[in-house]
């Protein structure tokens, strides 16, 4: 099977779908090696829920407008400036032609979640959610003859001068080698690779948790990096979040995060406070408490609320730690009793007026006389039973990825490569400098996936 | 009912509280959303509004191999089998027939043979068509009763679905949301209106809703041709038979073509499906409710097309044993899902209204 495809794509999800459709409705012969098996296909596109877009009036689920510059804006809040201004807005212009693009490739979208009423603007929401998403593609895909390999791990592209000659693989236990006319690269990062976070962030990176796919080792992303493909990102920095300490190592998904720490005190493992818990709204600060849980002794984090609060935030995926007295959830939790009982009461002795709290606002409830404040919603916890959570650091995906121009087109010092392209998460990196954009992984994945398969389709034909 | 099927769904329910993901589907989320503990009665109406649609399966991320090993179908589909279980007057035959595909096959030939005896010990009376096989009087003496004690036994457990589960007086509005939910069969439509993921993996399809509707309007229509026999034969002095351009003919006979068509396609379809996504120790005896539907509907049909031959006498027998027998399995067959399914639906519209 050296000849018979003209495009190879790497990697099994969204901007993988999304370059292989593209580029075989262009007439190309496409084949999808995909490194997980079939019930694991689709990378961490199979967790995702939505997708930011673009619009100008009423578009599918999405109300009202989001312009091209107040989307933009969003993007700036969150990466503090550090996105490639020309790629962004690319992305951002697209994505308004691609939401009915997917649902002619089989995508259905349903009206905001509840508990994501604050999205029903910007982001299209994926009925069932990215599974279903990445099932409908690959239906499509299938229709357009687009040959699918599952469990084909690609563990090197051979680079000579500026083409890519070789892609070699194994399946199912021996080695094969294609030759097609292009290639696509949407494999992901390299999260799921402990060893290779641990390198680059530092020994903690070993009890961090990955949200995600086990399978973005990011092997091709290594493997073409040793060839001098040109990369963007910072290499040591990975986007991480605060979930439930319980949650597996791999795959939890968007159920492990838990939203109750502006509620909360949480402390260490030697039971001190370490951060102010009411600094802002939850999704405004869910990143900072992943690095904040992670230069913690262990890496890990005790949320502590009372009965009060309990009501006040989504149900986690597993119940919370419950105990009538501080001791009893202190013994549980395994934290030192005394410790907490003396952080609790110091917190709950330096809370004042509580009339004013409101959940959902800034509330300006806050401590005083205590190094450490809260500035907002603290109320003194003191109303049993008590819960307890555990917080892990959540890895949501890595920076490090290739550099591409706006025709997804990745290069070497010496320029472009005639017959390789980049698209999705393992080229995010060029647009996303740190932060996250809630759906923008699927606006980068479906705009540069669609681009990578014309330009490739393009070469090839 | 039992624990460790409530359990199970317990443990799933709270999994797709955190996620979210499927709220569109059906009636099931928004109504699994609203809670944020699972009490028995949560669980019994969800599992009685989940019409198994496998929609939230195959998009979702937790289904096996991965550890948490979600099957919300699977699991709403044991607990809503051992809710009719539960709630059945007398429960021991619903323990019989809801699971057992023989059984039902026992009771119909059972239905065969009390017809042939009734034949034979109580005759015609001197009356004309099928009457000269069996008098109109003898006909009602064994029907009226099979016909009435099936309603006295679903309404003693509605009355105890509805107690469980909390429901409170009912408003012409909730029936009318209820029944336009299952006239259109909203809740296997996918929530996007292309059908529901049932005999192909994650294609969604509208096979099953259409087959079900075709079974369901099929009943209606053979029921509404036998009340207006009744009625003719009562109210009009128009005893039968009844050439074809006559009401229980021009109702009957496309019912019957309905429910044939809607049972092989549902029989077909279910051969098709994963038996792992429903409660896979109920499919025989679904499979055999589904086989008794297609008994009295082609038995019905091949009466009205044979109905002057020599073969009529034992058409009769096969067609009136088999009614007698559905009848009376009603309440412990999956005929029982249509009332609490209709139960369910006026609950959940009680929620909604409770906002």
């Amino acid at each position: 099977m050296t000849s018979q495809y003209d495009i190879a794509v790497i990697g099994g999800g969204n901007a993988a779908l999304c370059a292989a459709m593209t580029a075989a409705e262009k007439g190309a012969k496409v084949i999808i090696l995909e490194t997980a098996p079939k019930a694991y296909r689709g990378g961490n596109s199979r967790h995702t829920r939505n997708f930011r877009c673009m619009h100008s009036g009423p578009l599918g689920p999405l109300i009202e407008d989001y312009s091209e510059d107040e989307y933009f804006e969003d993007l700036l809040k969150v990466t503090g400036g550090k996105t490639d201004e020309k790629l962004a807005r690319l992305a951002i212009r697209t994505s308004e032609e691609c939401l009915p693009w997917m649902e002619e490739h089989g995508v259905r979208f349903q009206p905001s979640l509840s508990g994501t009423l604050s999205l029903a603007r910007t982001n299209a929401f994926f009925m069932g959610g990215g599974k279903s998403l990445v099932n409908a593609y690959y239906r499509t895909a299938d229709k357009l003859g687009v040959k699918v390999l599952y469990e084909a791990n690609v563990t090197h592209l051979e680079l000579d001068g500026d083409r890519i000659t070789r892609v070699d693989y194994t399946h199912e236990g021996k080695s094969g080698q294609l030759t097609p006319k292009a290639v696509i690269v949407a494999s992901g990062g390299f999260q799921a690779d402990t060893d290779w976070l641990t390198r680059a962030w530092g020994p903690p990176a070993k009890n961090f948790l990955i949200r995600g796919t086990p399978y973005n080792r990011g092997v091709v992303l290594a493997d073409l990096l040793d060839q001098g493909v040109n990369s963007v990102g910072d290499p040591t920095q990975c986007h991480a979040v605060a979930i439930d300490g319980r949650a597996p190592k791999f795959d939890g998904g968007i159920v492990t995060r838990l939203d109750c720490v502006p509620f909360s005190i949480v402390v260490n493992k030697d039971a001190e406070r370490f951060y102010d818990e009411g600094e802002d709204v939850w999704p405004k600060r869910y990143a900072i408490w992943g690095r904040l849980v992670a230069n913690q002794p262990d890496q890990v984090g005790y949320v502590i609320i009372d009965a009060k609060s309990l009501d006040l935030f989504m149900p986690s995926v597993f119940p919370p730690i419950k105990a009538d007295t501080l001791e009893e959830l202190a013994e549980k939790m395994e934290l030192p009793a005394d410790r907490l009982r003396e952080t609790v009461e110091t917190f709950n002795a330096a809370c004042g007026d509580t009339s004013n709290f409101h959940p959902t606002e800034l509330d300006g409830v806050k401590t005083t006389g205590i190094n450490l404040p809260k500035t907002n919603w603290a109320r003194p916890i003191d109303t049993p039973p008590f819960y307890g959570y555990s917080l892990r650091t959540g890895v949501t995906f890595t920076y490090l990825g290739f550099k591409v121009d706006e025709n997804a087109q990745c290069s070497t010092d010496t320029g472009p490569i005639r017959n390789l392209w980049a698209a999705g998460e393992t080229m995010a990196g060029s647009i996303l400098g740190q932060g996250y954009l809630a759906g923008f992984g699927m606006t980068i994945g479906t705009v540069f996936g669609r681009i990578a398969g014309r330009e490739a389709a393009n070469y090839a034909n | 009912m039992q624990t460790d099927l409530l359990q199970e769904a317990r443990r799933q329910a709270e999994i797709c509280n955190a996620c979210r993901y499927c709220e569109g589907y059906c009636s099931v989320f928004p109504a699994l959303h609203q809670e944020r503990f699972f009490s028995d009665a949560n669980l019994t109406q969800l599992a009685n509004l989940c019409h198994n649609c496998r929609g939230c399966y195959y998009a979702c991320q937790y289904t096996a191999p991965h550890e948490f090993d979600l099957n919300l179908p699977k699991a709403l589909a044991e607990v809503r089998q051992d809710s009719w279980e539960s709630f059945a007057w007398p429960a021991p035959l619903a323990r019989s027939f809801q699971k057992s595909g023989v059984m039902i096959a026992i009771a119909t030939i059972l239905g065969f043979a009390v017809l042939f005896l009734a034949f034979r010990a109580l005759g015609s009376a001197g009356g004309e068509g099928f009457y000269a096989v069996l008098s109109h009087s003898a006909m009602v003496a064994i029907f009226l009763p099979a016909f009435l004690f099936p309603l006295a036994s679903i309404a003693v457990s509605l009355r105890r679905y509805w107690k469980e589960t909390g429901g409170t007086s009912v408003t012409l509005e909730q029936i009318v949301g209820a029944f336009g939910s299952a006239a259109k069969m909203k809740n296997l439509a996918g929530g996007h209106g292309d059908g529901c993921n049932f005999e192909d993996e994650d294609r969604f399809s509208q096979s099953r809703r259409l087959a079900h509707q075709a079974v369901m309007y099929g009943f209606l229509l053979c029921f509404a041709s036998t009340s207006a026999g009744t009625i003719l034969h009562y109210v009009f002095d128009m005893p039968a038979p009844y050439s074809f351009w006559s009401l229980p003919k021009l109702l009957g006979v496309p019912g019957g073509i309905l429910m044939v068509l809607g049972t092989v396609e549902l029989a077909r379809l279910k051969l098709k499906a994963d038996r792992s996504l429903g409660a896979p120790s109920a499919w025989g005896g679904e499979m055999g409710f589904i086989l008794l539907l297609f008994l009295v509907a082609l038995s019905g049909l091949a009466l009205y097309a044979l109905g002057s031959t020599a073969a009529m006498p034992a058409l009769l027998a096969i067609h009136l044993g088999s009614v007698l027998s559905f009848f009376l399995l009603t309440p412990y067959t999956k005929m029982a899902h249509g009332f609490y399914r209709l139960a369910a639906l006026v609950r959940d519209e009680q929620r909604k209204a409770a906002g």
